[in-house]
């Protein structure tokens, strides 16, 4: 019979387009929709912080220059990943990243906890020719960036097209985008204690390029990379990983737990 | 036209169409595929019961054998940990000196350091741990905090420079030409003193006035870190401006840059990223680098 019905199926050209497409939704259906209806599948953190105008202009320039075809941004649930680079990726840290920048290729390290391991005047140097500080490299120079001033006037709009897609900026970070992504670039600045308002007191103020007077796209990729993997201490808990949560000094892991639950 | 009928040559049927005198026959799968077809079915039917699989609207099947990949990799890294806890407990325990009289400890720094200082720290201080500018020469016996011990090596680690661990090292040096607090000549003057504690051959009849205006400068803004004699302080992680170790170059340019622009390196903590047993290993491993003194 089955022979019988596949005769029939490939002589109608409707019928034959109609089992095609069924059959090729199938990986979708069960790899895809789940995510939007599974609650579990993000995990519900209370900590999960929002990326600065600043940080997102530096995630936008990332994209912009590709680093994504060279670097992931995600520790795979593999121990020695875990060992190497810290606590897996969950999907939460990923939460407001639209879109994802997992990646799937790592000619260069995984970045996902990039952030604070090196300081900002190496990721300048890094970045302007990675020769520099890395004789042995072979990740191409972006000396560029350093030249290149940071259009700030239409981070607003950035920030709105984020929040149309679910990340939770308010009507007063949009209006002051511009002004907090030079402020967080110009320590003791009057936007750079307003920025702290909004984004909370983790958010890092600093000169990240080492010029105080301007703000170019290098000030927001070394923005950028200095907050990965620093938005939330979720993946920093219940883990037999050893490294503590970036601020356990500070923070009761017991109480951010009870603000998980 | 379409007409089946039996291949001469194989005794199989045909599909009974013809394209320009071409026909074509109608066989069956092959054996061979069609059982691989048949096998790769039932396994991914019994994969489905066994593995994480269906999605159920708000939840999904869980699978008869209970499998997390989450579990699996803490499983995995609590195994590792159960491996090596043979030296890390020993080494978590034991303070620096027995570590450091202990060859077999030491086998495992020699070890397992090299790994952990190319993950972390060679990026900056190089992988040969020579440093450049900027970045301190971790193989000299000169060192800007501290002693060279391994504890003060483990401390720096711990708290890091200008970092916003609560107990951070800070050290900063004013930019005293930028922000106006020295003259751009009166910069030159000091520099051209500084230069010559370390180039005696500097001091010749014609620069001793400017060395000596240089000497007085130097007194009034800069001996409050560096001290009167310009040895610095290992306490406060100001440098010795007499020897022949320059973090950010000893030549006269390079003199007069720094006390115009300041200077305030910033090596980050490693208290979040690494475990105490780490840092522990990298600081003997550090310290068995270099000497103790210059």
């Amino acid at each position: 019979m089955p022979e019988f019905f596949h005769r029939k199926i490939e002589r109608t050209a409707i019928g034959f387009v109609v089992a095609i497409i069924a059959a090729a939704s199938v990986g979708g259906i069960v790899e895809i929709a789940p995510l939007f209806t599974i609650d579990e599948t993000v995990e519900n953190v209370a900590d999960m912080r929002l990326y600065t105008p600043l940080e997102l202009a530096g995630r936008n320039v990332y994209i912009q220059e590709g680093c994504y075809a060279c670097h992931s941004q995600m520790i795979r649930t593999l121990a020695d990943e875990v060992d190497r680079y810290g606590p897996f990726s969950l999907a939460v840290e990923s939460q407001y990243d639209h879109p994802m920048l997992w990646g799937s290729k790592r000619t260069g390290p995984d970045l996902a906890r990039i952030g604070g391991k090196y300081s900002d005047v190496w990721h300048a140097a890094h970045l302007n020719n990675p020769r520099d500080v890395v004789p042995q490299s072979n990740m191409p120079a972006y000396s560029w960036l350093a030249r290149t001033p940071l259009e700030v006037d239409n981070l607003g709009h950035h920030l709105a097209a984020q929040r149309a897609v679910g990340v939770p900026y308010t009507d007063e970070m949009i209006a002051n985008a511009a002004r907090d992504a030079l402020g967080q670039a110009t320590p003791d600045s009057d936007a750079a204690f307003s920025i702290l308002d909004r984004y909370g007191e983790e958010t890092q103020v600093s000169a990240f390029d080492g010029v105080a007077t301007s703000v170019t796209q290098l000030d927001a990729l070394i923005a950028y990379l200095q907050v990965l993997g620093q938005m939330t201490d979720a993946a920093y808990l219940d883990t037999a990983a050893s490294e503590l949560p970036p601020d356990a000094e500070d923070r009761d892991v017991t109480q951010a737990e009870e603000e998980r639950n | 036209m379409s007409k089946t009928e039996v291949d001469p040559a194989t005794g199989e049927q045909t599909t009974g169409h013809e394209w320009n005198g071409i026909k074509e026959l109608d066989n069956p799968v092959p054996r061979g595929v069609l059982i691989f077809v048949v096998v790769t079915h039932v396994f991914a039917i019994l994969w489905w019961f066994l593995m994480p699989a269906f999605p159920l609207g708000w939840t999904y099947t869980r699978g008869l054998l209970g499998i997390d990949q989450r579990a699996t990799v803490e499983q995995a890294i609590s195994a590792n940990q159960a491996e090596r806890a043979s030296w890390t407990s020993a080494i978590e325990t034991s303070s620096f000196d027995q570590i450091q009289a202990d060859e077999s400890l030491m086998a495992v720094v020699k070890d397992t350091g090299p790994q952990l200082f190319g993950d972390n720290c060679g990026a900056c201080h190089g992988f040969d741990a020579s440093g450049r500018s900027n970045y301190p020469d971790l193989t000299d016996g000169d060192w800007l905090w501290g002693d060279g011990s391994a504890e003060a090596v483990a401390e720096t680690m711990r708290v890091g420079i200008n970092t916003s661990h609560p107990e951070s090292r800070f050290a900063q040096m004013p930019a005293f030409g930028r922000d106006g607090m020295l003259a751009s000549a009166d910069v030159r003057t000091v520099a051209r003193y500084v230069y010559s504690l370390s180039h005696p051959e500097f001091s010749t009849e014609e620069n001793l006035e400017s060395i000596a205006q240089g000497e007085s400068l130097f007194a009034e803004n800069c001996s409050g870190c560096h001290g009167a004699a310009a040895l610095g302080d290992a306490e406060t992680g100001t440098p010795n401006l007499t020897d022949a170790y320059w973090l950010y170059g000893g030549e006269l340019d390079q003199i007069i840059e720094s006390v115009h622009g300041g200077r305030a390196g910033h090596m980050p903590t490693w208290d979040e990223r690494l475990t105490p047993v780490e840092r522990k290993v990298l600081a003997l491993y550090v310290h068995s680098l270099g000497g103790t003194t210059p």
